[in-house]
């Protein structure tokens, strides 16, 4: 049965969720019965189609926040653009963010002419081993709005995963919108049978963003998806005058480091604020070649070559 | 006796205010919060309501930790933060066991939740109730507009900050804004600029204008742009009232004059 079939009332919770047939948006539906008796609820097919049509890709990684505004984007682009700057290393980026998709413009592929409304379309390359995919390419105007509920949400996401030909792939990097809901749940759902090797976390030193932070962690333990670790953004500001530092988002609370030594995490690193890095997302190219001896260059480039680049990989 | 609830739990709220953003982390909550203390302090009465689900951070912003949330005839009862009761938030974060508890939910469970929480809290009389939302244009923004529909809702304002990466993401939200009929108040710029406090040199760390710049594409009135400032960050950490803390500063300055601008916008509809 479709997850939420066509004869379903308007806030149908989706035959495959536990809750199917005993909310009370389910009074009075057709498929009820059928749904509080978990018979509707068998595995989805997409998940074993997925895990064909992924088996050629080696590593797939989620970036993840509870968080909206910690730099998830910004680091899944500074990621790849890493990854693939070894011309070896086939690597893709899929950006799941569906109602704000910033990974076109931070990749310079914005405005990018899409052949026809396949989804072949959606895959556009940076580099010849380094292609993006996202809804973005499929708006033609920057003022178009994505303004669809879960279900709808869902089903683009489960036709990204299966209705594309990935190929052969090193590191499929999945960057997602912050938050614990329908694209998260969906993305691990339909990836269950691939696997995920992991996910990293973004945050901010502040408490405001470390408590979203910590609940992102129960989904992912929850979901008993692993997680490589944490990397903390926008972890101070050095001055380009006086040199001194300041700390715009105070770690009240200790910041990332006392987080994961709480929760038991490794801190991958820390990053520190830098204007050029903004500016570089805007302008659609990769802080990491134009600033190289930047320290937030450095950071981000010390993570990636820690975590992905070394044989002792966690991964 | 004619039930107060006839007219809905909103009949004696004055005006509706919704805070959006297409992009995460701009500083909604920040200014929905700031808003409402400025508010307080011209003596309304105000209220928050608290939509982010996954996220909620109004009640940190305001010092009001673990509560428990009761109900009376007409439904749940505010969290007030004073005992003159002159600000009264919902939130899911009162409704959690722990506050580091996931609220992994899909769509039909948020939408029927906010449904609940725009009709069954007894506000009581307010000036204000301020709307802040997730980033984003989906479930919780169509269930907010949806429900609110019976209502008269003033409008929204949506905040940005400067970089094109953010922009980008609020045309959308300017978008989703004229699809439902929603009025925009105005447009906010914040983390516009950073004063080094050692040095007073001006760094524009997520660039500068793009606010400006975007209220003059959409036609929209700009309300104005707020600092980066660590007083501001730390205050809101804190759950501590900025507002009476730093009334010298220059983001105290900067929140006034919107507050001013949103209220001239509002009476002049």
């Amino acid at each position: 049965m479709a997850d939420v079939p066509s004869d379903a009332p308007e806030h149908c919770p989706g035959t495959s969720s536990v809750e199917a047939g005993k909310t009370s948006a389910c009074q009075g539906c057709p498929n009820q019965r059928i749904c509080a008796s978990g018979a509707a609820r068998t595995p989805d097919p997409a998940i074993e189609e997925i895990k064909q049509k992924m088996a050629s890709v080696k590593h797939k990684i989620l970036v993840l926040s509870g968080k909206g505004g910690v730099g998830k984007s910004t680091f899944s682009a500074q990621l790849v653009y890493g990854l693939a700057s070894d011309t070896s290393t086939e690597v893709a980026l899929l950006d799941v963010d569906i109602c704000g998709p910033s990974i076109p413009k931070m990749m310079g592929l914005e405005g990018e002419q899409v052949v026809d409304y396949s989804l072949c379309s959606l895959f556009q390359y940076v580099e010849d081993n380094l292609a993006v995919m996202s809804i973005g390419f499929l708006l033609s105007s920057p003022d178009d709005a994505v303004i669809w509920r879960g279900p709808k949400k869902n089903g683009m996401i489960k036709q990204f995963l299966r209705d594309v030909d990935w190929g052969e792939l090193d590191y499929l990097i999945v960057d997602t919108p912050p938050g614990t809901s329908d694209e998260h749940l969906s993305v691990v759902q339909y990836l269950s049978g691939a696997g995920v090797d992991g996910a990293i976390i973004i945050t901010t030193p502040q408490e405001l963003s470390l408590q979203d932070v910590r609940k992102e962690i129960g989904f992912c333990r929850k979901v008993k998806l692993p997680i490589i670790g944490v990397v903390e953004n926008m972890s101070g500001f050095v001055c380009p005058k006086c040199k001194n530092t300041s700390q715009i988002f105070p770690p009240t609370t200790g910041g990332a480091e006392k987080m994961c030594s709480d929760m038991q995490l490794p801190l991958l690193g820390q990053v520190p604020l830098d204007p050029r890095i903004g500016k570089s997302c805007d302008e659609g190219r990769s802080f990491l070649s134009l600033e190289a001896e930047s320290p937030a260059a450095a950071a981000f480039s010390s993570i990636i070559q820690s975590e992905f680049m070394c044989n002792q990989t966690v991964l | 006796m004619e039930r107060s609830d006839e007219k809905g739990n909103l009949a004696q709220v004055r005006h509706v205010v919704l805070v959006l953003s297409g992009k995460g982390g701009v500083g909604k909550s920040t200014l929905t919060t700031e808003l409402a203390l400025a508010l307080r302090h011209a003596g309304k009465k105000v209220g928050i309501l608290d939509v982010d689900l996954c996220g909620p951070s109004i009640p940190r912003m305001l010092c009001v930790g673990r509560q428990d949330v009761h109900q009376c005839d007409a439904g749940w009862v505010p969290v007030y933060t004073d005992a003159q009761k002159s600000l009264a938030l919902m939130s899911i974060g009162f409704l959690l066991e722990n506050p580091d508890d996931a609220v992994v939910w899909r769509g039909p469970k948020k939408t029927a939740l906010i449904g609940q929480f725009v009709s069954d809290v007894a506000w009581g009389e307010l000036d204000f109730l301020l709307v802040d939302t997730p980033p984003g244009t989906s479930d919780e923004h169509l269930a907010v507009v949806e429900n609110l529909r019976k209502h008269k809702v003033d409008g929204a304002i949506l905040v940005t900050t400067p970089q094109a990466v953010s922009t980008g993401d609020v045309r959308r939200e300017i978008t989703f804004c004229k699809k439902t009929g929603l009025r925009i108040l105005g447009i906010v710029e914040n983390m516009s600029g950073f004063v080094c406090p050692h040095c007073s040199e001006c760094s524009n760390i997520f660039s500068k204008g793009g606010g400006e710049e975007l209220a003059k594409l959409s036609g929209s009135p700009f309300l104005g742009c707020i600092p980066l400032d660590p007083q501001l960050s730390t205050s809101v950490e804190e759950g501590k009232d900025f507002i009476q803390a730093f009334p010298e500063s220059a983001t105290f300055s900067a929140i006034s004059h919107i507050a001013q601008a949103v209220l001239a916008n509002i009476a002049a509809a």
